[in-house]
């Protein structure tokens, strides 16, 4: 038997992967310290607003984790998760549209002489929430919408169930690379046409609105609700941090990488590699609908308009800046491009004048963010993840395997701390 | 020795081309094969049949002691029911290290669940080294596989094959690329393996063909032309005249 450590003695699953430990104490210290700058309960040095951004931030890295899982590890470019972020939103904003209009309907009922009936309770909710479009009267999809657990699970089962669905179409006709791409933008652009429509149900192109506001919680300023949503959104992206790092972990992140790599060769292995594709997607579009679920409420607002194709093209763009294939990249990239984005397009970033022509960022953003996209593609594939690598090898440099040092006795790189 | 495996009346035809034409094969359990001809004879296409990879137009393909079909049946649950292969060009996971590649193809549950929940018992680490030992990688098992030498790979492939436990060994041209020594301990290899097994070996070296010291099957535009002992086959007429063509 060989001399070299193959056991891989069985260490704690920090001490094996420490750059989780360092992504949950970097994401734990973030926490705190936005906590105590923020106004609700620290020195006020943070506007509400921007604590608002920050959650709404951590959510979009949560959905880039999900994309990276699904691109960067198994292979499948799906331009089509932002639905699923998208179906998380409106999952939950029908509940905190209904229970709010419900407590509005009844302080005005109230008044009335007869206690009113449920009919009218319900008449009186579906008048103020459809009037917009012309309706007054629910759409069968919002029958479970005045139970919070209900719509909570439905965060979950319609993305993950319209991605089955959708994946399992897709994976058993062995539709595979730029095809599927082009199948999951038509989806997302299937579904955002018919969310656009105000017979959809979903309130057409007005989408749901007053999503800050939860009900029955009037009393509380959107300075405590604001910091609420951004420990809930900084839990959920540790969480599932976590849970993508345990997966790629093992043996299944093996066989997924295996499969984005070279997916006949793991056929011939005897891996069904279509139900490994499917549970892939199926978990990351439940993962978007969860992050989604925790953005809208800080947005206040969905649209569908939100669901466009272009905006999960933007996701991919986020992993493949922050670089894909590893998952502190995805959160990078995620936190870097949306922030950087907010901040051009805000209207904060001082426009150049160039005497003929003045660039005023709002307008020229984009051009710059598909420039780096470009320039990120050609020229630095490993995106801004990889500058960790130049730090780490420094530290430790890939000795391919062999010794550490010129003696027999010395460490292997096995052995010695990477 | 009862057959293994039956190919029977097979063919297949691309785009009017008949790539097999009525092809008949018969393997039987722990028997070594080598399947000789000359370019465009169908020895792929062959391969790609019995794994699952190209369904035929006709014919039959009955494997094991159930006679399943392997026709109605998926290339990965043909690779579960034993039959693993190896290809041409070394197809190793380059981007992942010697150890995962070989904990990979070790014979395992398959299926997405039980591969989530899969912890390396101190056994399968003990197979896997016992397997590095093998294809002399002992030393590399850390090594990330796209590092490795072109012939490390054949033997790294070998070794996924040998992992995988298969019933029936398909091997596409396993001494391609590889220097003398390695293709000694490449015979040797495939020799041990059909000990417990059956293998089938498509080459084209014949005296790599020899070596083995095999029956011989060849093939010539789909179909199977001669079929024994090398001498006996290198005696053929016909076989003279289609392949060694002197």
């Amino acid at each position: 038997m060989s001399d070299v450590a193959i056991g891989q003695r069985r260490q704690p699953f920090a001490l094996r992967f420490p750059s989780v430990m360092i992504f949950l104490a970097i994401l734990a210290l973030f926490t705190v310290g936005v906590t105590i700058l923020s106004e609700g309960f620290g020195i006020g040095v943070i506007s509400t607003s921007f604590i608002k951004t920050l959650g709404k931030t951590l959510c979009l890295c949560l959905v880039a984790l999900a994309m990276d899982l699904v691109w960067g590890y198994c292979g499948i470019l799906s331009l089509g998760h932002m639905a699923f972020f998208g179906l998380g939103g409106y999952a939950i904003g029908m509940w905190l549209m209904y229970a709010r209009t419900e407590i509005i309907v009844l302080e005005s009922l109230a008044a009335a002489e007869l206690p009113p009936t449920p009919e009218e309770v319900s008449n009186g909710i579906a008048t103020q929430i459809f009037g917009v479009v012309g309706s007054s009267e629910f759409p069968p999809i919002w029958a479970f919408a005045h139970s919070l657990p209900l719509q909570f699970a439905a965060v979950v089962i319609v993305p993950g169930l319209l991605a089955l669905v959708f994946g399992w179409l897709a994976f058993r006709s062995r539709v595979t690379g730029v095809y599927l791409s082009i199948l999951t933008q038509a989806m997302t652009l299937a579904l955002s046409l018919h969310l656009f429509q105000n017979d959809s149900g979903l309130r057409g192109n007005n989408g749901l609105s007053g999503l800050q506001n939860l009900p029955g919680l009037d009393d509380v300023p959107q300075a405590t609700v604001s910091l609420w949503f951004f420990w809930a959104s900084a839990l959920a992206l540790g969480l599932g941090y976590v849970l993508c790092a345990w997966i790629v972990s093992g043996k299944f992140g093996s066989v997924i990488r295996a499969i984005r790599d070279d997916e006949a060769r793991v056929r011939f292995l005897g891996y069904p590699v279509e139900a490994f594709k499917l549970v892939i997607f199926t978990l990351t579009a439940v993962i978007a609908g969860i992050a989604g679920a925790l953005y809208y409420p800080q947005a206040g607002i969905i649209n569908p308009a939100e669901i466009a194709p272009i905006a999960s093209i933007y996701l991919a763009v986020w992993v493949a800046i922050g670089g894909r294939g590893r998952l502190y990249g995805a959160v990078i990239g995620a936190a870097f491009v949306s922030l950087v984005s907010t901040w051009f397009t805000g209207g904060q970033a001082p426009d150049i004048n160039l005497g003929f022509y003045t660039i005023s960022w709002v307008d020229w953003w984009t051009v710059l963010l598909g420039l780096s996209f470009v320039c990120v593609t050609l020229y630095a594939p490993k995106g801004i993840g990889g500058l960790i690598d130049l730090i780490t090898d420094r530290k430790s440099p890939n000795r391919h395997g062999a010794s550490l040092g010129p003696d027999q006795g010395s460490l292997r790189e096995q052995e010695a701390e990477k | 020795m009862s057959t293994l495996l039956e190919v029977s009346g097979v063919s297949v035809s691309f785009d009017g081309f008949k790539a097999i034409n009525n092809l008949s094969f018969q393997i039987a359990e722990r028997e070594l094969r080598a399947v000789i001809g000359p370019n465009g004879a169908g020895k792929t296409t062959f391969m790609d049949i019995i794994t699952g990879k190209t369904k035929p137009d006709e014919g039959r393909v009955i494997y094991g002691d159930k006679s399943l079909s392997l026709l109605k049946m998926s290339e990965s649950k043909i690779a579960q029911a034993g039959v693993g292969r190896k290809f041409q060009r070394p197809t190793v996971f380059e981007d992942q290290s010697v150890f995962d590649n070989l904990m990979m193809a070790l014979k395992k549950t398959r299926g997405p669940l039980a591969v989530l929940f899969f912890k390396p018992s101190s056994e399968d680490n003990d197979k896997v080294a016992e397997l590095a030992e093998q294809i002399g990688l002992s030393g590399a098992l850390h090594r990330k596989s796209g590092e490795l030498s072109h012939g490390q790979k054949q033997w790294l492939e070998i070794g996924m094959l040998l992992a995988q436990d298969p019933r029936l060994l398909l091997v596409d041209e396993p001494a391609a690329g590889m220097t003398p020594a390695e293709r000694e301990h490449t015979t040797d290899i495939l020799r041990e393996a059909a000990k417990t097994r059956a293998v089938v070996v498509v080459e084209h070296d014949m005296e790599f063909v020899r070596r083995l010291n095999c029956k011989v099957t060849v093939l010539h535009e789909g179909s199977v032309l001669a079929e024994g002992s090398l001498d006996h086959v290198t005696k053929n007429e016909q076989v003279i005249e289609v392949y060694l063509g002197r």
